[in-house]
């Protein structure tokens, strides 16, 4: 399926309105499989909604989505997760009062198959499910660095833990494409830079596919090969990061003086 | 072997406990409120007591058929509202409730009216009632710390998040939905089967209030605190028989002062077996 002549994700003509306003106007995207791609543009810009039409939180008004060229346009949330997209919020979405594995257990049963009945006698195939989901889950903590904090409860975790840990809990539903929303919000510049890190290895380790909202130009340049700038929900450029930072209606909209 | 006073006291207990339980999952773990449980206890006491009565169906057979019966009618009623957000899915319990007891007030033909419905055979001796309350909340449990248990919580603390970790919203608030209607409809039938003698007065408003009170006084998102708070609510009252008239007036006064004082109720999130693990203050339950 993924051959390099598919795009993973494709959009066509998206747009979303809501009222009067337009947060996606006509967006076009094609990201292959293995890319790491950035999605950045002024607040409002509409990206996060660009995200929301992906995985199926909103609907999109116009236009296709497609997902490995099968259309997902009118798709529901837990549909998208199943199908292979994973993503963390802007404002971190943990389940708070759950501990630290439980998270990622969460995430981990949606492929997790045994009834009501097992469930509730404790049959075999419910123990020995039970003991390979946490297994898993610890596995994934570990890849982040969470495994000693695996008891503790989510919302006590310190700010750039609770993004490593939504990241493991993405993970651990085993996708295709991650989309991750401003993973760097917050960080000063130390921090991105440890993120990066995090990020390529993760992208090395694992066969996915990245498609990132960042505002740190740094963050955007380290990591993605191509990215997409927004301004108003329309794209104002597309390219390579170099090329999209040489053109002038980029400089002018965002990235201002600091170039 | 026992005498009758510890008897009542003991199904009446066990019967609330089961009814409880089911609230419990639905409100603790699915964060649903429903003020309408006492019309599913309703449901199954009378399916229960006629499938006793008129069709002479064995004593278990219809307890499962009470349960069966308000589990069916919750499928349905959820297909309708379980979308709508917080306050109004517990708006339209509320009036779900009212309609099933009015409608068994009027089915003067199937139920006996508001005189009741009579002749239903003993059957719920306090063991009976001991036992099933066991086996429900070891299905509670079983069933909360499984990966149904796990999605309800995760729906609990953020529906958003849940959806895009692969939970289907709908279906598990449905089957949490069900769960509690099930549990009330057993509890209902067992009941009956205890008083001999049902009528619509006995599930009305304030019993579905007493269960969702009961629920936060235990704590949401513990099963054990549902049990003891059962427990403190239906003891209490039978060993001060003289203020008994001023239940619900204590039960009001508790739960606004747990709601200042200790929001999270008796137990909050804890499992009793919690309290005595020395890193308490970090476990987590609500499915763990």
């Amino acid at each position: 399926m993924s051959n390099n002549s598919t795009p993973l994700l494709e959009m066509k003509g998206v747009e979303k309105h809501f009222g009067g306003v337009r947060a996606i106007d006509r967006f076009d995207l094609r990201i292959m499989p293995r890319d790491i791609y950035g999605l950045i543009g002024p607040n409002g810009a509409g990206k996060t909604t660009i995200f929301n039409t992906i995985t199926g939180i909103y609907q999109a008004d116009e236009g296709q989505i497609l997902f490995e060229g099968k259309d997902i346009t009118k798709i529901k949330p837990h549909e998208a997760a199943a199908l292979g997209i994973a993503r963390t919020f802007q404002n971190i979405r943990l389940f708070e009062n759950l501990s630290v594995k439980m998270n990622v257990i969460i995430a981990c049963n949606m492929h997790n198959r045994y009834s009501v009945a097992e469930a509730i006698l404790r049959l075999p195939r419910y123990r020995k499910v039970t003991k390979a989901i946490e297994e898993r889950a610890i596995g994934f903590l570990e890849s982040v660095g969470l495994a000693d904090k695996a008891d503790d409860i989510a919302g006590s975790l310190p700010y750039g833990h609770q993004r490593k840990l939504e990241i493991a809990r993405a993970m651990a539903t085993d996708p295709k494409l991650l989309l991750l929303d401003e993973p760097a919000a917050g960080m000063n510049e130390e921090e991105s830079l440890e993120l990066v890190d995090f990020l390529k290895k993760l992208h090395h380790d694992n066969p996915i596919t990245i498609l990132m909202i960042e505002h740190h130009m740094d963050v955007v340049s380290r990591l993605c090969e191509q990215c997409t700038v927004l301004d108003f929900g329309r794209t104002l450029a597309q390219g390579t990061v170099e090329e999209v930072k040489q053109n002038e209606s980029v400089v002018a909209a965002y990235l201002g003086g600091e170039l | 072997m026992i005498n009758s006073f510890y008897e009542g006291v003991i199904v009446t207990c066990c019967v609330n406990i089961i009814a409880v339980l089911g609230m419990s999952v639905l409100t603790g773990f699915t964060r649903l409120f429903s003020f309408g449980n006492a019309g599913f206890m309703a449901i199954g006491a009378y399916t229960a007591a006629i499938c006793s009565v008129q069709f002479h169906l064995p004593f278990a057979l219809s307890i499962i058929c009470g349960a069966v019966a308000a589990g069916i009618v919750a499928y349905l009623l959820g297909s309708l509202t379980i979308r709508l957000r917080g306050d109004y899915f517990l708006i339209s319990c509320l009036g779900f409730g009212e309609c099933v007891r009015v409608l068994f007030l009027y089915l003067r033909d199937i139920t006996g009216g508001a005189t009741g419905y009579t002749g239903i055979p003993f059957r719920t001796t306090w063991v009976v009632a001991l036992v099933c309350a066991i086996a429900a909340f070891i299905i509670a449990w079983n069933l909360i710390h499984s990966r149904y248990g796990q999605a309800f919580s995760a729906i609990r603390e953020n529906e958003v998040a849940a959806a895009a970790n692969g939970i289907d919203v709908v279906k598990y608030k449905k089957m949490s939905f069900v769960f509690s209607a099930i549990f009330a409809g057993w509890a209902g039938g067992l009941y009956a089967h205890y008083l001999r003698h049902i009528t619509p007065v006995l599930f009305n408003l304030p019993k579905s209030c007493e269960l969702v009170i009961t629920t936060v006084l235990g704590g949401l998102g513990s099963l054990t605190g549902s049990v003891l708070a059962t427990l403190v609510v239906q003891l209490l009252p039978e060993f001060f028989r003289k203020f008994s008239e001023y239940r619900m007036l204590a039960y009001g006064i508790a739960v606004v002062l747990v709601i200042l004082l200790r929001p999270a109720g008796l137990m909050g999130y804890k499992e009793f077996p919690d309290l005595f693990k020395k890193s308490g203050k970090k476990k987590s339950t609500g499915g763990a």
